[in-house]
């Protein structure tokens, strides 16, 4: 169970997985899994490769669904970003000469040790996503979500083109304007009103605590990079030693860099990752905030224009059944809303429960480790 | 640490031996160390971290008080907390009770810190008579320890200095009084080693060099005394010159010398006024102009024996090494400080956090978290303190000593060269000899004859010279290589029981979280 989300994929009757993916260059191609109890598809069990830009689509796609505005669209996963690893690598190929044959080698562990971290959270976090539509009970008969998961053919030719991006683009432009809208509307209903002020000011804090705990993951590792240098020269060091110290050196540094090693991605995994994870998915109940307040001021504007229409009483019934048609719409969304963030609250406590538990114990676990190797340590050094 | 005057020390199964002064000091010495590199044990049992300079730390040295002139009381009192510590140590890490006793003898060893941080190491060693033998080497050799304590400034604005306590405790009848404390200021430890290293008589001994002059830290001090960085400036530069004067004492022919008795015993020294060149920059400069010189000889030594050689090449690799390991410890400490920070930020960010989440349980456990982050970041801040005192500083003093063993090299060397330059000019000597007794000068040949006499008397003596340098400068290298050794190992002992330490109260601080983190719901 390595997500952050939890409470995923025990439906039977829809599984999905992400069980490998390949690397290649800037592509990641994922391979989709499916095994279904459903008549809706075609075969009980079936994989598909997939590339980012389709889960993009996917998600593109649900949120331009009218039918879904009443509800929290899952994140979409960020894009794969090797560029971190990458780029020490490159400078570890540049830095080869100056370096000890076994601090290279150490470094390029560390290197590979990273790049394997960077992709296993990328299947991770595309998985979750998947897992997320699945498990919701509207959004996993969408149609489109089925092609994507069934779809034996390359997914391009239905991606977005230059006039759809230009379109969604459009879409997220008018959206910032609703924040403006959103803070402005005056909110009948209590429960919306809370979760309107809760979920503006935690953003803000979640979105700041991310940051934060990034800065201090990175911190860690430079620490643990630190160790490799300083475990290198102290052995080369001890090599021309003669009272062969060269063990005990070599023991205890090496003791040391893991550990500073093991804590960082595990916070990284961890604490950082739940932070990322909740700040895009409050994000999404956000959007439904938006998307409804859009929904008031159009009922708003809809009384407006019937009362203009009754004034002049002209195009009456087509005002009046625009209205209507607008209180349907926002009824609609208020309703699914509700119970869509009421469920987030509730999917969010258990995970960050789960997260902080497993962090603690993985914490307890390498302070362990450690202060079980030291004595060891220091024992072969009094023995010299 | 309790003030020592205050404690009614419990009756302690005392040392009865000689060593009972050093034993105190040792003990002291380790209580500073426990003051600077903020012992963990102490703090786990709530002693605040004592690491500003201002506060006066336990001076068990100072003569006002009783302790002083009852050894035994003030060591009962170190090793009462000392058994308090253990016993500590023994819930925690195992020790067994056999290993305190141990304890007691190690510390009355020698006054050099690295013995007395070894005493610190709990009963990860098994007595062994390996080490009493060391111990008891130690103790027959070395009966006396400093401390350099209290730094004060006096005075103000350009021209103020800082005035540190130098206290001593000696059982060796040269000295006037068994305990006594002078002031000193940072010019006259220069002082000291500008006398040292001109003496004839300490020719090819290592003379440990002071710390080195620093600007920049020196007129932050002077403007005034109370940010972080003056405050470790000074506390670094008063460990430096703790350990530059527990070298020289521990240093058997540098301890017979007046000037550094002087030193440590007359109340008021004469101002030392030549000591401009002797900067970080400048001791470097002067070593290697040393070296050029050498370098330039005309006479090309023929070394009959190779192993003044092959320990050269030794010393000038490892150097070059210290200094690649104490650039990485330095980067190192700086990506400590910097965790500190990034920690300390997020702590702040996770509590603001808490207070926004609206379940109640999830609420109180990211406050719990934001609090546990900010017990982190002290832990990352003693770290890089224990990264930077024990490690770091300890390859800045072997570099320093390195160089100066590389001066003694050359003043072999140029011991070497006058004996050559004595013996060619004796040859010419010889040669004007023959050619006045050709020429049959009488007069002028008994004043021939008379230099000749006195130039063979100045080759003889030259030469013997040139042996006895060799002899000291081998002494030294092996000296200086089984304390460097001896140095480096209870360092990084040390080093890694503050790491071990360390991890402990880690452990605790997330169990303690565990079932706040458990409690969400």
């Amino acid at each position: 169970m390595r997500s952050v989300s939890v409470d995923l994929n025990h439906d039977a009757s829809l599984l999905i997985d992400i069980p490998d993916a390949l690397c290649e260059r800037d592509k990641v191609k994922f391979t989709v899994h499916t095994k279904t109890t459903l008549s809706s598809f075609q075969k009980p069990e079936f994989s598909v490769p997939r590339q980012h830009e389709d889960f993009i689509w996917l998600h593109d796609t649900l949120v331009e669904t009218e039918d879904y505005a009443g509800l929290i669209i899952p994140p979409a996963p960020p894009k794969p970003d090797f560029e971190s690893p990458r780029e020490k690598m490159h400078k570890l190929g540049e830095g080869e000469a100056t370096m000890t044959k076994d601090e290279y080698t150490k470094m390029k562990q560390e290197l590979e040790a990273e790049y394997l971290a960077v992709f296993k959270k990328t299947v991770q976090v595309h998985e979750v996503f998947l897992q997320r539509l699945s498990s919701h009970p509207t959004l996993s008969k969408d149609r489109n979500f089925q092609i994507f998961l069934e779809y034996d053919q390359d997914l391009s030719v239905r991606r977005k083109n230059a006039k759809e991006m230009f379109g969604g683009f459009f879409k997220n432009m008018v959206k910032s304007a609703d924040e403006v809208l959103i803070s402005g509307i005056k909110e009948v209903d209590d429960f919306f009103e809370q979760e309107k002020t809760f979920l503006l000011d935690y953003y803000s804090k979640i979105k700041d605590s991310t940051a934060k705990a990034e800065k201090m993951t990175r911190a860690h590792k430079n620490i643990a990079d630190d160790y490799i240098h300083v475990s290198a020269t102290l052995n080369s060091l001890s090599a021309d030693d003669s009272t062969a110290n060269k063990n005990r050196y070599l023991s205890s540094s090496v003791s040391l860099q893991k550990v500073e090693g093991r804590v960082a991605s595990d916070q990284e995994l961890k604490l950082t990752e739940l932070l990322r994870y909740y700040m895009r998915d409050i994000q999404a109940a956000k959007d439904l905030l938006y998307r409804r307040a859009r929904a008031l001021a159009d009922y708003e504007n809809s009384n407006k224009a019937l009362d203009k229409a009754r004034l002049k009483s002209k195009d009456i019934p087509q005002a009046e059944e625009h209205q209507q048609h607008c209180l349907q719409k926002f009824d609609k969304l208020s309703e699914s809303g509700k119970k869509e963030l009421t469920s987030f609250k509730g999917r969010r406590v258990v995970a960050f429960r789960k997260n902080l538990i497993e962090m603690a114990e993985l914490e307890i676990k390498h302070a362990k480790v450690s202060s079980t190797l030291q004595p060891t340590c220091v024992r072969l050094f009094v023995y010299s | 640490m309790a003030a020592s005057s205050d404690r009614n020390p419990p009756p302690f199964p005392a040392t009865e031996e000689p060593g009972a002064g050093p034993s105190d000091m040792a003990d002291g010495d380790s209580d500073e160390g426990e003051d600077i590199f903020s012992n963990p044990v102490a703090v786990s049992r709530g002693v605040s971290q004592p690491d500003r300079v201002n506060e006066e730390p336990p001076d068990l040295f100072s003569e006002e008080e009783e302790a002083s002139s009852t050894p035994a009381k003030s060591n009962g009192v170190h090793s009462d907390e000392d058994n308090d510590l253990f016993a500590e140590a023994h819930v925690e890490l195992s020790t067994d009770k056999p290993g305190s006793s141990d304890r007691k003898e190690l510390s009355s060893s020698s006054g050099l810190r690295p013995a007395s941080s070894f005493t610190q190491s709990p009963a990860a060693m098994q007595p062994t008579s390996l080490e009493q033998l060391e111990e008891d080497e130690a103790k027959d050799s070395f009966d006396v320890d400093v401390a350099v304590t209290n730094p004060e400034k006096v005075g103000d604005g350009m021209n103020a200095y800082v005035a540190y306590k130098v206290s001593t405790r000696t059982s060796l009848p040269m000295f006037r009084s068994k305990a006594f404390t002078v002031r000193r200021r940072y010019s006259d430890f220069l002082g000291l080693y500008e006398k040292l290293s001109v003496k004839q008589s300490l020719l090819g001994c290592i003379i440990p060099p002071p710390p080195e002059k620093s600007v920049v830290g020196m007129t932050k001090v002077k403007v005034g005394m109370d940010d972080p960085s003056s405050v470790e400036f000074v506390e670094r530069r008063r460990a430096a010159l703790e350990r530059y004067l527990q070298r020289v004492v521990s240093h058997p022919s540098l301890l017979q010398d007046p000037d550094v008795r002087e030193f440590l015993e007359r109340e008021e020294l004469p101002r030392a006024v030549s000591t401009q060149a002797l900067s970080g920059a400048g001791f470097l400069k002067m070593i290697n102009k040393a070296s050029d010189a050498v370098n330039k000889m005309t006479i090309k030594m023929n070394e009959s024996d190779t192993w003044f050689e092959d320990k050269f090449q030794e010393v000038e690799n490892e150097e070059q090494q210290l200094r690649k390991l104490h650039a990485l410890v330095d980067s190192l400490v700086n990506h400590r400080k910097e965790l500190c920070g990034n920690t300390a930020v997020f702590a702040k960010s996770m509590a603001m956090l808490g207070n926004s989440e609206d379940n109640t349980a999830l609420s109180r456990a990211l406050s719990q978290l934001a609090e546990v982050e900010d017990k982190m970041e002290q832990l990352h801040q003693e770290q890089a303190a224990s990264d930077f005192f024990i490690f770091e500083e300890l390859l800045a003093d072997y570099i320093r000593l390195l160089g100066a063993m590389r001066g003694c090299f050359d003043q072999r060397m140029r011991a070497w060269q006058r004996w050559q330059e004595a013996q060619s000019t004796l040859q010419k000597k010889r040669e004007a000899e023959a050619k006045l007794l050709w020429a049959n000068k009488p007069d002028k040949l008994q004043q021939a004859k008379d230099e000749i006499t006195e130039w063979e008397a100045r080759v003889t003596q030259y030469e013997r010279d040139f042996d006895r340098v060799g002899m000291t400068v081998r002494k030294e290298v092996l000296r200086f290589e089984k304390e460097k050794a001896k140095d480096f190992k209870s360092q990084i002992i040390k080093y890694l029981e503050a790491m071990l330490q360390s991890q402990q109260r880690l452990i605790k601080f997330w169990e303690a979280f565990l079932p706040e983190a458990k409690a969400i719901a």
